[in-house]
């Protein structure tokens, strides 16, 4: 649905996007991930044909946002950072201009603004003034705006930046609900969010592709190392615990998180590819202490995130 | 044509539903009211002149009309930077630019919409003039024809200075800026013909080609020669076609 290859956006002095590719097939949701000033703003104003690429090639739906810009124009819902809001217009007079500028018009728009206002929760404020609006209602006419034309491919820039949790919920769900009959992509910083609404990321950082992944691979992936919480009760010297547990074989390194009356929680760290975890258990038993508790520990998205965009700085 | 109506009617609609639209009718009325009485003013003490057998014979379209359209003019020079001042400025500084770049929607649509829109805000001002003129109607005969060809002559001049305005105001996010960078050039271009007053080489026959002023003097005594018409025409194109130009290049240089 969406192809980009080799985008880059070069201005005199610095770099915005630096030969960037990936792919979105249809009806996927994929999360734009990375830190502020990567250049996710610069490669969706790319998509939505607001600016060219200085070199690559990108495409909606088989269109080429250079020479078709018109095609890929039609068929892009675009939220920019700022929702693009007329104050002094109502509500439903603005996403009935909207739908005018998107070439629709008559009964066909009456009954499609009506629709977007019911979907986005904005139907209660639907003859009030733009101006007078809270963000979270601002936003959601944002959202409207850009799904008043039935686009097939959505690009939301920060659909969430600035709202109450709430709001934010509401608009997660909103765009949740979007999800299927549309192909979307969503840029933002806030890793949960992806977590939870997105199939994909793809992960940029000072103009660079740093991954493009489906959630899972991207963190298992990271799990290269394991780590292993393990608690034991039975023994008040943590030392002991400690020194004994590093002599398993294939553990890399022993943390002390936590001791408690007779208890104490360990992370351990193991070496690539071994799995310690029996070894460990056997280990724990055969000293006559209870082990209270072994698990592995997932690494969230936010220690991917910073792990590979920080990878990518220090480079 | 669709999308050109659409954006007209949005233009149109954002001056009057904001203060802007009023203030400036207010401000033209009470500025323009003033002048027509001054000249009626003169008119009438010049009559008692008459009666009394001193100068020449009465005309009220050369001694009442004719100043006070030439009048409209000026303050047409201060008006025009308040109508352009936000065209596109106010657009680039919302944020708003990147839903009409964005639409499917071709630069040209916008510009010849948001100039279509500033010239009806402006023609709305203007026919606050006819207000005036009636009461000479009323109480007199003078001839429409220059009235008609005046106030071809001062849209067309006031499309000029709005498509030169709506360019300026496309260069910049500054409101202020773009009103204020206007009204130089609109004095400037009302004014290039003083030149040939004390010279006569090559570049002040230019300068003086390129004087608005000098071109609405036909109309204003009832004459429309196609000279000044593509004249006007000629200046509106080119100031059209840079807005659309720029316009273009936003996304070039973003």
């Amino acid at each position: 649905m969406i192809k980009v290859e080799g985008v880059s956006k070069r201005y005199p002095g610095h770099t915005a996007v630096d030969n960037i590719s990936f792919e979105v097939e249809k009806g996927q949701v994929v999360g734009f991930l990375g830190p502020n000033g990567a250049g996710k703003t610069t490669t969706m104003r790319i998509l939505t044909c607001f600016m060219p690429p200085s070199s690559g090639t990108a495409s909606v739906a088989g269109f080429d946002v250079m020479d078709q810009s018109m095609e890929v124009k039609r068929r892009i819902g675009y939220l920019p950072e700022t929702p693009p809001l007329y104050p002094e217009m109502e509500v439903a007079e603005y996403l009935t201009f909207v739908g005018n500028l998107k070439g629709m018009g008559g009964n066909n728009l009456r009954k499609r603004v009506d629709e977007v206002s019911e979907k986005c929760n904005v139907g209660d404020v639907r003859n009030k003034l733009v101006s007078k609006l809270s963000k979270g209602y601002k936003q959601r006419v944002g959202l409207a705006q850009a799904i008043i034309h039935n686009p097939e491919v959505l690009i939301l820039d920060e659909p969430t930046s600035g709202l109450d949790p709430k709001q934010i919920l509401e608009t997660r769900d909103l765009i949740k609900g979007l999800a299927g009959d549309h192909t979307i992509i969503l840029s933002t910083h806030i890793l949960p969010e992806v977590e939870q609404i997105c199939e994909r990321v793809v992960i940029i950082s000072r103009g660079k592709l740093v991954a493009t992944d489906s959630m899972e691979n991207l963190t298992n992936r990271m799990r290269g190392s394991e780590v292993i919480g393990l608690t034991v009760e039975g023994q008040p010297e943590s030392g002991v615990v400690q020194e004994k547990l590093e002599r398993v074989a294939g553990v890399s390194r022993v943390i002390l998180k936590l001791t408690q009356d007779s208890s104490c929680a360990f992370e351990i760290e193991s070496l690539q590819g071994r799995n310690i975890r029996a070894d460990l258990a056997r280990a724990v038993v055969e000293a006559g202490w209870n082990l209270i508790e072994l698990r592995p520990v997932s690494m969230s998205l936010e220690e991917v995130f910073l792990q590979l965009t920080a990878t990518e700085v220090s480079a | 044509m669709n999308n050109i109506l659409t954006i007209w009617q949005k233009e149109v609609k954002s001056y009057f539903v904001s203060p802007i639209a009023y203030a400036l009718l207010t401000i033209y009325a009470i500025v323009s009211g003033f002048f027509s009485y001054v000249a009626v003013g003169y008119f009438l003490d010049r009559s008692i002149g008459a009666q009394a057998g001193r100068g020449g014979p009465m005309d009220v379209n050369e001694w009442v009309i004719r100043p006070v359209m030439m009048n409209v003019g000026v303050i047409s020079l201060f008006l025009i930077p308040m109508i352009t001042m936000r065209l596109f400025a106010e657009e680039k500084r919302s944020g708003t630019i990147e839903l009409l770049i964005t639409s499917p929607i071709r630069d040209y649509e916008i510009v010849l919409g948001k100039w279509l829109g500033a010239l009806t805000m402006y023609a709305c001002i203007l026919s606050l003039t006819l207000v005036n003129l009636s009461v000479l109607f009323i109480f007199g005969s003078p001839d429409w024809r220059p009235v008609a060809t005046s106030f071809l002559g001062m849209l067309l001049q006031g499309g000029c200075l709005l498509s030169i305005g709506g360019f300026i105001s496309n260069t910049t996010k500054n409101q202020i800026l773009a009103g204020a960078a206007t009204f130089g050039v609109s004095l400037l271009m009302w004014t290039f013909d003083w030149f040939t007053g004390f010279k006569s080489d090559a570049w002040a026959k230019v300068l003086a080609y390129l004087s608005l002023t000098s071109h609405f003097e036909p109309f204003s005594k009832g004459v429309i020669d196609s000279k000044d018409v593509i004249f006007y025409v000629s200046v509106i194109a080119l100031g059209l076609f840079l807005t659309t130009r720029s316009l273009e290049s936003l996304r070039w240089r973003a």
